[in-house]
């Protein structure tokens, strides 16, 4: 069932990950994942033109500004939506469990719906990229879209992690939310807990110590796909090889920790 | 059945792998840049109608954020004079920006006249003391006090006395309720005393003293005494004329 035809030069092991990253991919197309994406983005588009009309000065940077930031923040949200209802669906239709019992490893598993989530990933950055190519330069622009799809893999992976984790949507999306709102923040968070004007004291030193030890285990989402790289001199705070490296870490870390709690899990 | 199965039934890799990229995530956060503010990057603040939408009907809670972000830029790790790197035409529009905001916080205007007015560079503080003072005349009862504290930084750091006298009369003329403390009112007696204009000051402190506004006899006594020292002054310097 899982094998394709595609798939026969390849190990068994790695024939099945793929296998499962096209299913999950066939799904996103039969679930119409294709049409939210195009609807997103002519709602970002006319947004973004009403946002141009109504500036008084600078509008194409507004305009620019505007559409990048809530493509950004689009795709993020319809990633890790997807990604939380479509692993749980499995859950509970006991497709997992079907899955499992066909002599499929769960880290095959694990590997393959992350797979086909990430190329799900690269087919809204580049989608978000495009409406873009026709406001900014195209070097801006895939820089853009390239820590976007980075971006984008690492909320997936953590959406994935959550849902094997907790198996319930309500608790998965909450920490979703949280997890990116505070690796998005936690730059500025730390500059305001190290700030000199702030009464010194133990409960001063505690927040920084709190700040600095979140820091430590989040991705710094602040440096990943910024607006100002279209609209302003590009300034990159974290470098193209270190973005990559960051996400290989991340990703690699959040399917370790799903893959340790899939594998305790009894079916 | 049991809901987890045991460790040991989690592949040895796996077991493996989870702390030793737990370490790498560490150690590639420890041996990145740490997160600094610098001056160039503090932009323009968006437009209030902007700041108002994103507020999602929480303008205080918003403006309480901006006023820490803010923050971040003066406090730069390692950098000995972080204001002078700032631009204060840009800090004077995030203020306005936040006070708009926030009508009622203190935050701003503390931010201006006790913090950002300690720039070493005349024009900067010239710049700041003068955003305290038109704000001021929005709600001089609520911000009397950040306008005397331009005035003491005019007088002392500035050594403008005329500037600080104009701030002094603008309080005592707009603050006059009765929130806003005597020694407030009576600033820009004291600096005509220092700019050798004893005889407005004498007045203005006889007038004080005469309007009953004082009740405090502790008060009361020491401005007579001030009234009296004026008076004594003032007749000294004319027995000694020749």
């Amino acid at each position: 069932m899982l094998k394709s035809s595609a798939n026969t030069a390849l190990t068994p092991l790695t024939a099945r990950t793929l296998a499962i990253a096209r299913y999950t991919l066939l799904e996103a197309w039969r679930n119409r994942f294709a049409l939210l994406l195009i609807g997103m983005l002519i709602v970002a588009v006319l947004a973004s033109i009403f946002v141009r009309q109504q500036a008084i000065t600078e509008s194409a940077r507004a305009q620019v500004a505007f559409l990048a930031s809530s493509l950004r923040l689009g795709t993020v949200f319809i990633v890790a939506i997807y990604v939380l209802q479509g692993s749980l669906r499995e859950f509970h239709d006991k497709v997992l469990e079907l899955m499992l019992s066909l002599d499929l490893p769960r880290s095959s598993y694990l590997a393959g719906k992350f797979l086909g989530y990430a190329l799900i990933s690269v087919s809204c950055a580049v989608a978000g990229s495009l409406p873009l190519l026709a406001l900014a330069a195209p070097q801006d622009v895939f820089l853009w879209a390239y820590t976007l799809m980075l971006e984008l893999w690492i909320v997936a992976a953590f959406a994935l992690f959550c849902i094997t984790t907790f198996t319930q949507f309500l608790s998965g999306a909450t920490f979703v939310l949280a997890f990116y709102l505070l690796a998005r923040s936690i730059s500025a968070i730390q500059l305001v807990s190290q700030s000199t004007l702030a009464e010194p004291g133990l409960a001063t030193d505690f927040g920084a110590f709190l700040a600095d030890a979140i820091a430590l285990v989040l991705p710094r989402l602040d440096a990943f796909t910024q607006t100002a790289w279209l609209v302003d001199a590009p300034v990159v705070p974290l470098s193209m090889p270190g973005a990559t490296l960051q996400t290989a870490i991340y990703v690699t870390l959040l399917l370790a920790a799903a893959m340790f709690d899939l594998q305790r899990r009894n079916f | 059945m049991a809901k987890q199965r045991p460790v040991r039934n989690v592949p040895k890799w796996v077991r493996w792998l989870l702390p030793v990229i737990l370490l790498a995530q560490i150690a590639f956060h420890v041996a990145g840049p740490a997160p600094v503010a610098i001056a160039a990057q503090l932009g323009s603040p968006p437009a209030i109608n902007s700041l108002r939408l994103a507020a999602l009907g929480e303008p205080v809670g918003l403006a309480v954020l901006l006023d820490l972000y803010l923050q971040a830029f003066d406090t730069q790790p390692g950098v000995s004079l972080p204001f002078k790197a700032l631009d204060y035409q840009n800090i004077v529009r995030w203020l306005d920006t936040i006070l708009t905001l926030d009508p009622h916080s203190g935050y701003p205007l503390l931010l201006a006249s006790q913090v950002y007015s300690q720039v070493p560079d005349q024009a900067k503080q010239r710049t700041i003391l003068d955003f305290v003072f038109r704000k001021f005349h929005e709600d001089p009862e609520r911000r009397w006090r950040w306008l005397a504290h331009a005035s003491i930084i005019a007088k002392h750091r500035l050594k403008d006395p005329q500037l600080a006298l104009t701030y002094a009369r603008a309080i005592a003329k707009e603050a006059t309720g009765p929130s806003v403390p005597s020694w407030a009112k009576q600033m820009q007696i004291f600096l005509l005393e220092d700019l050798g204009e004893r005889e407005a000051a004498k007045i203005l402190l006889g007038g004080l003293l005469a309007s009953g506004t004082i009740t405090d006899p502790h008060e009361a006594r020491f401005l007579m005494e001030r009234l009296k020292a004026l008076e004594s002054a003032e007749l000294s310097s004319k027995t000694s004329k020749p």
